[in-house]
């Protein structure tokens, strides 16, 4: 039968799941090529890194030791004593704001080129729950080594979950295991960290992948527009999954050059009663909310400033999430396109605040 | 295709399958290194100060902690002390000093040993180490066998 395997174990398989129906779709996977082609490299990407987070999080959980007395000692003894715990550490740090800044470029690039539209609405409603989830797993990891710095960011940014009206409390209550940062909240971060976070995030990649493998790569209208002929394709195999591995390796060896280079440090153990040292601040990736919440007044319309913030951003996030829903179609003669102004001016206003946060 | 196309791709083939391999080596290389757990320091107990001989009465035992290891130490009826190493040579339970019996048991597998630590009955194939006791000042000392 014409595309059934020939291999011995190939054969096997088939007998029993019937795979010749799958090998064949697969086959005829096409990658459209054109100058945004390099875009549909990003997921991908984020993929690797969400991949090599597990792995090297995995090595770690083998010698971490969760606990307000021995997460701190647990970490130094992996990066002095275990051999290549320096690397496995530093990849897992570096690893996370790489997949994080890939997860956003990923976003932006989809964005931009319109791919959320039909039929794609799901796929970017489960891409943004994804980006959350990261950065969820960012600031959950964070505190684990129970340092100085993390213990005073879980602090602030637990305090801030605590602002949002109605149900702050409980959810500040909630994150920390308690009213105050302390080895409860440690605990309950590396449960989240570990288990209820990979759990969820799985559940929904799996989802998304499931969405893109079923619907294809979008096409930019320009190349939408060309007759089926005019049109440059790739063979998804193995054309672009080559290309695809390549990248790989290339951000692979970004990630190791980073942590070799630019090693992570450990810090001063986390002291709740020494005071706050110089330069507490968020993760990048939290830096531009945090920045524009140092912005705004204490008092604003009778709310409090931080009030405001908080429920201007979740609107922002809520509204983000469902742009594929409310989206303002322009003509296709217009020059003016809203959707590309919203964009620009998001991505703008994330780059701005976050510069201005490091300078400040 | 030519001969020498068919080795040059052959070759090539070679060359980036050594490759490869070359890779997946120095990936899986500190993997490997990673996963056994460094030496334990700090293990190196030659003896320890157990107490005062005077507050251990005949008949009675206490698990002794020698460095990470237990030592079973005990003083017989007419009043000797002995130690022997507690962990079960069958598979690593704590053993205990069994008075009436005048023996040692192993309630894992039921494996039994006298009191000079030599395995009598059940699955242990050999016998618990022997470690010194000596009174210095009246306190018992607790330490490993002259080898």
């Amino acid at each position: 039968m014409d595309g059934a395997p020939n291999s011995g174990i190939g054969r096997w398989l088939d007998e029993r799941f019937h795979l010749t129906p799958l090998i064949e779709y697969m086959k005829k996977k096409h990658v459209p090529v054109h100058r945004h082609t390099v875009w549909y490299y990003m997921g991908g990407v984020a993929l690797f890194l969400f991949l090599v987070q597990l792995f090297t999080g995995i090595l770690l959980l083998l010698y971490y030791r969760p606990g307000d007395e021995s997460a701190y000692e647990s970490v130094r003894f992996i990066m002095n004593k275990v051999p290549f715990g320096w690397l496995f550490r530093a990849v897992h740090s570096w690893g996370a704001n790489l997949f994080i800044l890939f997860a956003f470029v990923h976003m932006f690039s989809t964005f931009f080129t319109g791919a959320f539209r039909k039929p794609r609405e799901l796929t970017w409603v489960t891409g943004f729950i994804l980006l959350a989830l990261g950065m969820g797993f960012g600031f959950s990891g964070y505190l684990l080594p129970w340092n100085e710095l993390a213990f005073f960011a879980t602090k602030v940014g637990t305090d801030i979950a605590g602002v949002v009206p109605v149900v702050g409390d409980a959810m500040k209550t909630f994150l920390r295991g308690g009213d105050d940062v302390s080895g409860a909240t440690l605990i309950r971060f590396y449960a989240f960290h570990i288990a209820l976070i990979p759990a969820v995030f799985t559940g929904i990649l799996a989802i998304h992948l499931l969405f893109v493998q079923r619907q294809g790569m979008h096409e930019p209208a320009f190349t939408a527009r060309l007759p089926v002929g005019k049109k440059r394709m790739m063979p998804f195999f193995p054309n672009f999954m080559v290309r695809d591995v390549l990248v790989w390796l290339v951000v692979l060896n970004a990630v190791l050059f980073l942590a070799v280079f630019f090693p992570w440090e450990l810090g001063l153990e986390a002291d709740p009663f020494a005071p706050a040292p110089e330069g507490i601040r968020p993760e990048w990736y939290f830096m531009f909310m945090f920045q524009t919440l140092k912005f705004i007044p204490p008092h604003v319309l009778g709310l409090e400033g931080e009030v405001l913030g908080v429920l201007v951003f979740a609107l922002a996030g809520l509204a983000w999430l469902l742009v594929p829903f409310w989206e303002i179609r322009s003509r296709a003669d217009s020059r003016l396109k809203p959707m590309a102004i919203i964009g620009l001016f998001a991505l703008g206003f994330i780059v701005l605040m976050t510069i201005i946060g490091y300078l400040v | 295709m030519g001969e020498s196309t068919r080795s040059r791709r052959s070759f090539l083939n070679y060359v980036l399958g050594g490759g490869v391999v070359g890779w997946l080596g120095s990936v899986l290389y500190p993997v490997v290194k990673y996963l056994k757990p460094p030496a334990e320091t700090g293990s190196n107990v030659n003896s320890v100060k157990v107490g005062p001989a005077a507050d251990i009465q005949n008949g009675t035992s206490q698990v002794v902690k020698f460095g990470r290891k237990p030592v079973l130490l005990f003083r017989t009826d007419t009043g000797e002390f002995r130690a022997l190493g507690a962990t079960c040579t069958h598979l690593d339970c704590t053993v205990q000093f069994r008075r009436d019996q005048k023996d040692i048991w192993c309630a894992c597998h039921n494996g039994v040993y006298d009191l000079t630590g030599k395995n009598v009955s059940g699955p242990p194939p050999r016998p618990l180490p022997v470690y010194e006791v000596n009174i210095v000042d009246g306190d018992v000392v607790v330490s490993k066998a002259e080898a």
